[in-house]
């Protein structure tokens, strides 16, 4: 530090000078801009923004400079000294990002590991198809039934019109338990929730009814002794065969989108009178495989048509059974393999798979949270 | 049902040209179920001309004709041929190379005799057209050479197979088929059944002791009958084509009217047959052997043909040895009779016999048509075997089908849509009624359609002949439904739920053997199995579950978690109800007994799962699955549905004595989870470890649809506090974590245990249990007393509750 300036002499002070301030700016510009990280950033602070630097040692001496030139001599140093941060700053920023950036940068990872380390489940497609079968009838303004598999002859057999010895009785199509005389079957369709809907539910009664059930067929690749169907009814005043044939419709257009071809062709069934078969333009070929030269078809047999299910109006005797007089009330009904339905839609070979319990059979099919199948 | 399209022709020459698609086509239309339509003929075969020839003596003294034979080709083949029925200059039937004839003899190119045979000169048996075998076939001269000779010889033809439904037997036969054909096609049809009954004298005497048995027995006496005569080609090509292998003239014969006509025949050698007739019901013990060589002991229900020696048939569904056609009979016994379908179809059962005649019976056959189809089984016996029909007995006492009375707008009402009267009375004289009445149909069916009982019974024959195309597309209203029921929408929840934790669904088949499910539930047992060792229905879902862990694990996936929602099956019902009366609504009572008479069949939901519960993978070895697994799952389940699961310690089969829970809903047992019984899962071939469980459903979804109440979150702080709790070994965590809630009081918001150690300090046979216990209160910040005052209000109940001391 210079004397005492107590003459108020002015006394030229070098460090005051516009040229060293300049100087001193500029160098510590150039040191900040020189430190490659903030360690060197920080040094660097202290050398040219300290107490030592020279701006702050320029600054103790205003003190002696006359009271005229004090003024004068502050403004300069404090714009030096405002360069001078303005200029670390900048640099402290520039530093900090980089730093930042150079911690992300470490932090990069293989984005396209696996990272499945949580178990996938799914749900079985019988499943899933009988669920979406459901919503379509739900959507509709139908219910959904349910009955028990061991079923008493009566509701399987007698109620819904089969006589005593129609062929299906016997013991080659139908799994019998239980003692002889208990008359217990394996439910042979799903028809006999028919019979519970109707003497349970009040009329009219619009529902359908999905289930296992169960044949004696040994199992191969298109058969198992035990398969998902699932059955519709109505029962109301004044339905007619126009009305079976609208539902299905809307039930084909819902499975299968728009367009797709049906008929219904003259069939027997001794619950349903009249009764129909319902078949199905194939899914696959479109029906062209019939024609004369083109393509066989694995999907119908070269048919053009796919079996999808019977159905037809309800037989009076039904009726009765239920105590319903078919003089004021009639009925439709229809029933569909599930399976078989997942065989022509969905492209499955052999029913087998389904009873396996392969997960790589399941899992594609997902959880089924969209409703899809 | 095979029905040459050819015959079909000849019972109905209106048919014209159509091709079998075309009338398959009609027929499918109108409800015929025409399965397909095999095509016949031979390919490669063509009308050669022999030009030349020479003998070649064989040194196995045969001598072979080595012939030069013109087939329409540039140049002429070389033939070996072993027959010497022809001259140079002969047409004769050439099978070419590749040419596949009757009995699948495929003819090629081959060295025989020194010579390179360049196809095959066919004889009337290699052609399946005749027995003659003696020589080859010798055309006319008019034949054109090079032409196709299958069908100049009429190998051509198409076959329709046809699934009759069991209503409708009259379609078991050329003529019902050619009546639907007619009715599809609109042709007009003449019914091939002569009606025409000549005068004869009373023959064989005939008693029908049991007219639900038989009440029609046309008994036709033909004599003169040449044993050795063949049966014509053309009557054997119709058998052979509709699938029925030739025997004798007076078996081929019966047959081919049986399939022409619908009625069986029996041919009796009448001369076995000793004093008269009766058709009556077996005796106890009697015996009868039948054509096929079967000793068969009759059922006092059986339905017999007897003479004055015991039974002669068993009525309708097959003849006797002792009265058989023989290679000397000259007299034959027609018999044409009516057997009601249910003694029949009870026969065939009975004695596992099934026949064309009892297809026919069982399915019903025209009670009308007896003496007509004995007659011209009888013609064809005259024209091709010399016999002369002596003497005919009809005993008759079948009844007419009832009339029925039909409102001629039902059709309409039920096809919704308008079907006029006149279409109406058109569609069911087609079938063969007699139509009367107005507004009131009174329709009489022909005898062969007793299936027609009701009012829809004829509708489904209009609407069918109109064509069901015709039918309008209406979709029903119905009044509304509610969408699906709670316990419904509460099944799909499981479902979703136990694959969200990870699980596949399974669907696996219900029978196991006796004691898989290791519950000692009582099994129902399937009389009729399809396989010996799965006879019984699963009380459990683990066997299946277990077999499709198996088969995943042996296929190499080591780590697999499957889920199986199904029912399972006890036998515990009560007393056995026989099958009430159909057609007629049951009482409460019978109702309630009809169902009390069937097993238990409760809902349930089981898994299973092994190998790691984490997957392994780059970033660590993942988690083996542990008995935690099993019980979260049960967890899951009752959160799925919103019915909070507790568990309790319980020993139970199939699982780890020390690792096995019991589930419990409001207290009640619903199931079991843990880790599988070491032995267990060595004896399923599961790989050690493997856990899983299995909850009854419906209790948990049996309830009403709830309403969740909605929480309102405090947002004050909370004050959070750890204690360390020492209780014995034996002690239950749920326990000292109960009697904490329970001492905290309401300030309580929740509690975690987040450690358990044991060892020094802690004494030997104790452990000690860490909890955090976070307190709240709705309406202020808590108070650092208020926590410790509800924190050692917890450790006091827990400490009088277990036992518990606060660890030092």
């Amino acid at each position: 530090m210079s004397a005492p300036n107590s003459g108020f002499d002015p006394v030229e002070v070098e460090a005051l000078k516009p040229a060293a301030l300049a100087a001193a700016v500029d160098a510590a510009r150039a040191a900040f801009a020189g430190a490659a990280d903030l360690d060197a950033l920080a040094a660097e602070r202290s050398a040219h923004l300290g107490d030592r630097s020279p701006i702050a040692l320029a600054r103790r001496e205003i003190g002696a400079l006359p009271p005229t030139a004090r003024a004068d001599a502050g403004r300069r140093v404090n714009e030096a000294l405002q360069a001078t941060t303005a200029s670390y700053d900048a640099r402290h920023e520039a530093l900090l990002a980089a730093r930042a950036a150079a911690i992300l940068a470490e932090e990069r990872v293989d984005v396209t590991l696996p990272v499945d380390r949580v178990r996938v489940g799914a749900r079985h497609p019988m499943t899933l198809l009988r669920e979406r079968l459901e919503d379509v009838f739900v959507g509709l303004g139908w219910q959904v039934a349910e009955g028990p598999e061991v079923e008493h002859e009566w509701f399987n057999f007698d109620a819904l019109n089969f006589g005593g010895d129609h062929p299906a009785r016997e013991l080659q199509d139908t799994l019998a338990v239980g003692p002889a005389d208990a008359h217990l079957v394996l439910r042979t369709h799903t028809s006999p929730v028919q019979i519970r809907s109707l003497l349970t539910r009040e009329l009219p009664v619009y529902v359908v009814c999905p289930g296992r059930v169960y044949r004696a067929d040994a199992i191969d690749a298109t058969h198992l002794p035990v398969f998902t169907q699932i059955e519709g009814l109505a029962v109301d005043r004044g339905l007619t065969m126009a009305h079976l044939r609208g539902t299905l419709d809307t039930l084909v257009r819902e499975m299968f989108g728009p367009g797709l071809g049906t008929r219904l062709r003259p069939n027997y069934f001794p619950f349903t009178e009249p009764s129909a078969e319902m078949d199905l333009v194939c899914f696959v070929c479109q029906g062209t495989s019939a024609r004369p030269g083109a393509e066989p078809c694995r999907t119908c047999s070269s048919e053009g048509w796919i079996e999808w299910g019977g159905c037809g109006m309800v037989h009076p005797n039904v009726l009765r059974s239920a105590g319903i007089d078919p003089q004021e009330y009639s009925g439709f009904a229809f029933g569909l393999g599930v399976e078989r339905t997942l065989m022509f839609r969905n492209g499955l070979t052999d029913l087998r798979d389904v009873l396996d319990g392969d997960v790589r059979f399941t899992l594609p099919f997902g959880a089924g949270l969209a409703g899809e199948v | 049902m095979l029905v040459p399209l050819s015959w079909l022709r000849a019972v109905l020459p209106a048919l014209g040209e159509r091709t079998g698609r075309d009338v398959a086509d009609a027929l499918l239309r109108v409800g015929l179920e025409v399965e397909r339509v095999e095509r016949l003929g031979v390919e490669h075969l063509v009308v050669g001309e022999v030009l030349a020839f020479e003998a070649e003596p064989q040194k196995n003294g045969k001598t072979i004709r080595w012939c030069q034979v013109a087939v329409g080709e540039d140049v002429p083949r070389g033939i070996v041929c072993g027959a010497a029925n022809f001259a140079a200059g002969d047409r004769v039937v050439v099978a070419l190379p590749g040419a596949v004839l009757p009995g699948d003899f495929r003819i090629g190119r081959r060295k025989t005799y020194g010579h390179w045979s360049d196809g095959m000169i066919c004889s009337a048996r290699e052609l399946g057209i005749g027995e003659d075998h003696d020589g080859i076939l010798v055309l006319g001269s008019d034949a054109a050479v090079g032409i196709d000779a299958s069908s100049l010889l009429a190998l051509d033809d198409e076959v329709l197979d046809i699934a009759v439904t069991p209503d409708r037997g009259y379609q078991l036969s050329v003529r019902g088929v050619a009546r639907e054909a007619a009715a599809a096609l609109g042709l007009p049809f003449a019914d091939p059944a002569d009606t025409t009954i000549p005068e004869l004298p009373a023959g064989q005497e005939v008693f029908l002791d049991d007219l639900a048995g038989c009440d029609r027995y046309v008994a036709l006496t033909v004599d003169g009958l040449d044993p050795s005569a063949p049966t014509p080609g053309w009557l054997r090509d119709r058998l052979v084509r509709a699938g029925m292998r030739p025997v004798s003239l007076a078996v081929d014969v019966t047959n081919y009217v049986m399939l022409e006509l619908g009625q069986p025949l029996h041919a009796f050698d009448a001369d076995t047959l000793s004093g008269a007739i009766r058709v009556r019901r077996a005796v106890d013990g009697e015996t009868l052997t039948t054509l096929d060589h079967v000793d068969r002991t009759l059922d006092p229900e059986d339905v017999v043909i007897a003479d004055d020696d015991g039974p002669v048939a068993l009525a309708g569904v097959m003849g006797g040895a002792r009265t058989e056609i023989a290679a000397t009979t000259t007299r034959v016994l027609i018999e044409a009779a009516h057997f009601p379908p249910t003694p029949v179809a009870r026969a065939v059962r009975r004695h596992r016999l099934p026949s064309e005649a009892a297809r026919r019976f069982e399915r019903a056959v025209d009670p009308e048509l007896c003496p007509a189809a004995a007659l011209a089984a009888a013609r064809l016996l005259a024209e091709n075997g010399g016999a002369t029909a002596v003497a005919l007995t009809d005993v008759d006492r079948h009844l007419p089908l009832p009339a029925l009375t039909m409102a001629a707008d039902l059709p309409a009402r039920v096809g919704g849509r308008p079907v006029a009267r006149e279409a109406v009375v058109t569609a069911l004289e087609t079938v063969g009624c007699t139509v009367s009445g107005q507004d009131a149909l009174v329709v009489e069916p022909p005898p062969w359609r007793p299936d027609l009982v009701e009012g829809v019974d004829l509708v489904e024959e209009v609407l069918r002949l109109e064509g069901l195309d015709l039918l309008p597309s209406v979709l029903p209203l119905p009044p509304g439904s509610g969408g699906l029921t709670a316990p419904q929408r509460r099944v799909r929840a499981v479902s979703r739920a136990l694959a969200a934790a990870g699980y596949v669904e399974v669907v696996t088949s219900p029978f196991v053997a006796p004691g898989a499910g290791r519950d000692g539930e009582p099994e129902l047992v399937v009389r009729n199995p399809l396989s010996a060792e799965e006879s019984v229905l699963r009380t459990s879902l683990v066997p299946g579950l277990a077999g499709a862990l198996a088969r995943n694990t042996a296929r190499g996936r080591p780590d697999v978690a499957l889920f199986e929602v199904g029912l399972v099956f006890r036998d515990r019902r009560g007393p056995h109800v026989p099958p009430p009366k159909a057609a007629l609504r049951p009482d409460a009572a019978l109702l309630a007994a009809l169902d009390a008479s069937l097993p238990e069949q409760p809902v349930r939901a089981g898994w299973l799962l092994a190998g790691r519960a984490e997957p392994a993978g780059w970033w660590g070895p993942g988690r083996p699955v542990d008995w935690t697994d099993a019980l979260a799952a049960a967890y899951a389940v009752g959160a799925a549905v919103g019915r909070p699961l507790a568990v309790a310690a319980s020993p139970a089969e199939p699982y780890h004595p020390g690792r096995c829970a019991a589930v419990l809903l409001d207290g009640q047992v619903v199931g079991h989870a843990g880790q599988l019984h070491p032995d267990v899962a060595e004896a399923l071939g599961l790989p050690p470890g493997t856990c899983g469980g299995e909850i009854d459903l419906g209790p948990l979804l049996a309830s009403d649809d709830r309403v969740v109440p909605a929480p309102r979150p405090s947002g004050y702080p909370a004050g959070t506090v750890d204690v360390a709790l020492v209780v014995a070994d034996e002690v239950p965590h749920a326990a000292v974590a109960a009697a904490l809630r329970e001492g905290a009081g309401p300030l309580l918001e929740d509690l975690a245990l987040f450690d358990i150690y044991a060892g020094a300090p802690v004494p030997a046979g104790s452990r000690s249990l860490a909890f955090t216990l976070r307190f709240r209160a709705s309406d202020r910040t808590l108070d650092g007393d208020e926590v410790n005052a509800a924190r050692d209000a917890a450790v006091a109940a827990a400490a009088a509750a277990t036992g518990a001391r606060l660890r030092a």
